[in-house]
């Protein structure tokens, strides 16, 4: 083995693989790059209230109590399908009335249950913040998760 | 020390220890929160924690693994590094972008990218560092003495910070963030920092063990081809349910799995090149934690990896708590662990002493070794009936919560262990002067 495999063709292999490799994988995320902005997130449209949405989910650092599509913190609860969970999915005025009403009655203040936060939010950025989450939970995520409990 | 300008290290190793401690005792309040939620509910929220408890572990580890480089590459090329000053430039520059972070997080400014939440003009700070340290770095071994740990080493860290450059694209589509965010994360851990782990591994067997430098670069080589030709494809483990198409189901499950094989490759050279060695290096405690970080690194990343990278099972623990399970002992062993060997082989160079602190240090590995297996297994656990209550049943997760406040009061007690733990190592690094047992006589050999 020693002799086959030397150190300059470990070092040869390892280069020439390591290359085929990433030009594959840039291949394949060029041709995801399309799949999501063409079909699996193409349900609803991109508009400035889901960006403006999707800032306010940022500047409040939400994902490091909550999960999205499974990514995040595990502190809180699943929120990539909160609207489905909601029954808001269709009608993006009751999304927001649900969600100005959580988010204004937080933080609950139980004792031994988990704080969320209260943040401050106009009413238009609150907008914004529903459609975001509207957003999300149109996209096509291969049926994850398995129900609604998320 | 053999080249004066090797002591730039020794700064860099203690800012980093400096951010470890700060690190465990973030975990060991967010654990805290976990048990107690109304601790600091207001003032500072489980998200500020845990953005300071996860920033400063990367943090931390990044300047180890630039002291590694500091330390390693003069000897190495056989020569000064290239500018001393600049090492110092970038040691300030990260110093004040990570004070920084910290002090904006608690004033509530900070992205919203997990990982990822530092202050643009932080991300910045990060990046010119980043360009500096290449530069001197490389201008150090261009021209010196080559060396299959320099080649592997550097070019871990050019292709790490080049990686570096994902954390400014952030596309308004979500599906897209969540793509080109794994570029930075998992890129990282599972592709570009296991160059430099292998790197760093195998500096730290040619000196313990005084093993044949062919034979090691020979090792190397192999065991970085094997880390990318399984990582970067790999990448599709984290592209089963965020928007990507169907296909990654099937490139990340296998790939991801062959992922297993670098981890398992290190820990069988950190083994076999011990066992060949001839050379009995005084500095036992550099041993154990290089041996201890190849074992536990191949534990957390290959096995409890593999657990949950199955896209069949990935469907069901998806963010729960085997992840968090995952994490912590993937990062603790590949990373934390290679890095306190490091530490521990080089502290005593660098201060210029007889490697004096063995037990303590010794104690310390296990300790923390052992607090960091606890904690494994107790969220292995909760992620079980997490997974089942949660993804099967259909119970709704703040009710499952509910069921599992005995695993988070385990996991805090083995927090306890480890945040004593990374102090006694710290203490035995900075404090001790001598070995605080004295060895036995040397005895023979038994018949
Ligand atoms: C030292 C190397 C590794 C480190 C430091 C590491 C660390 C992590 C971390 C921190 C996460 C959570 C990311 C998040 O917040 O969403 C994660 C997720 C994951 N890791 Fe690793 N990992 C390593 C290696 C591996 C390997 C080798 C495998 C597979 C064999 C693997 C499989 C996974 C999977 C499948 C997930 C996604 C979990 C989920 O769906 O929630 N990891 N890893
Ligand atoms: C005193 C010991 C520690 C305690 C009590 C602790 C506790 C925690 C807690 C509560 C979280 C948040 C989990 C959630 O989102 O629900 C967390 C996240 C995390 N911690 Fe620790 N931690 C400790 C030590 C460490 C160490 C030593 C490392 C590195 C090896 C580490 C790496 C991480 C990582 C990578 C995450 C994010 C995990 C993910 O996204 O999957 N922690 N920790
Ligand atoms: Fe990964």
């Amino acid at each position: 083995m020693s002799e086959i495999l030397t150190k300059s063709r470990a070092r040869n292999v390892f280069y020439g693989g390591s290359i085929f490799f990433v030009v594959v994988f840039v291949a394949l995320t060029v041709q995801s790059h399309y799949y999501i902005t063409n079909k699996s997130t193409a349900g609803m449209e991109l508009t400035d209230e889901v960006v403006l949405g999707k800032h306010v989910w940022e500047r409040h650092s939400c994902i490091n109590c909550h999960t999205l599509h499974g990514e995040g913190a595990y502190f809180a609860p699943e929120l990539g399908n909160v609207m489905t969970r909601w029954g808001a999915m269709d009608d993006p005025e009751l999304a927001y009335e649900i969600l100005d009403g959580w988010m204004k009655a937080q933080p609950s203040g139980i004792e031994g249950r988990r704080q969320m936060p209260y943040f401050e939010i106009t009413d238009e950025e609150m907008r914004g913040l529903a459609e975001f989450l509207r957003w999300a939970d149109q996209t096509d995520t291969q049926n994850w998760p398995p129900n609604d409990a998320g | 020390m053999k080249y004066q300008s090797q002591k730039v290290a020794y700064a860099y190793f203690l800012v980093a220890m400096g951010l470890f401690a700060i690190q465990v005792m973030g975990g060991l309040l967010a654990g805290w929160v976990y048990i107690s939620p109304n601790t600091l509910s207001v003032l500072v929220p489980f998200n500020v924690i845990r953005m300071i408890h996860t920033n400063a572990l990367i943090v931390w580890l990044l300047l180890g693994f630039f002291g590694a480089a500091y330390y390693l590459v003069p000897e190495e090329s056989e020569r000064e590094i290239f500018s001393v000053k600049l090492a110092y430039l970038q040691l300030i520059i990260l110093v004040v972008g990570t004070l920084g972070a910290v002090g904006s997080y608690l004033i509530g400014i900070h992205g919203g990218r997990e990982f990822l939440e530092q202050p643009l003009w932080v991300k910045l700070g990060i990046l010119v560092a980043a360009v500096i340290f290449l530069v001197n770095i490389s201008l150090t071994v261009l021209a010196g003495k080559k060396t299959a740990i320099t080649n592997i080493l550097l070019m871990g860290l050019w292709l790490l910070s080049l990686l570096w450059i994902f954390a400014f694209i952030n596309p308004d589509n979500l599906s897209l963030d969540k793509m080109y965010w794994w570029f930075v994360v998992h890129l990282w851990v599972e592709a570009t920092w296991e160059l430099v782990m292998a790197a760093i591994l195998g500096f730290l067997m040619l000196k313990l063990t005084g093993v044949d430098r062919e034979v090691i670069e020979k090792w190397l080589y192999v065991i970085v081809a094997t880390a990318l030709f399984s990582g970067i494809l790999g990448t599709g483990h984290h592209f089963f349910w965020i928007g990507t198409p169907s296909y990654w189901q099937w490139v990340g499950s296998i790939f991801s799995t062959f992922e297993v094989v670098p981890f398992f490759a290190m820990m069988s050279f950190a083994f076999i090149m011990v066992w060949k060695g001839r050379r009995n290096h005084p500095n036992k405690a550099a041993l154990l934690w290089s041996l201890g970080a190849s074992t536990v690194a191949f534990f957390g990343a290959g096995v409890w990896g593999f657990l949950h990278t199955l896209h069949g099972v990935n469907y069901y623990t998806h963010g729960t708590q085997i992840t968090a399970a995952h994490g912590h002992l993937s990062f603790y062993g590949a990373y934390v662990a290679l890095n306190l060997a490091m530490f521990t082989y080089a502290m005593p160079v660098l201060r210029n002493r007889a490697p004096y602190n063995q037990v303590l240090n010794m104690v310390s590995f296990w300790l923390m070794t052992g607090g960091m297996a606890f904690m494994t297994f107790t969220l292995t656990f909760a992620g079980t009936i997490q997974t089942h209550m949660q993804r099967i049943v259909g119970d709704y997760y703040m009710d499952v919560q509910d069921q599992l406040g005995l695993f988070y009061i385990m996991r805090f007690g083995s927090g306890v262990a480890v945040v004593l733990g990374a102090l006694l190592f710290i203490y035995s690094m900075l404090v001790v002067r001598r070995e605080v047992v004295k060895p036995g006589p040397i005895a023979q050999p038994g018949e």
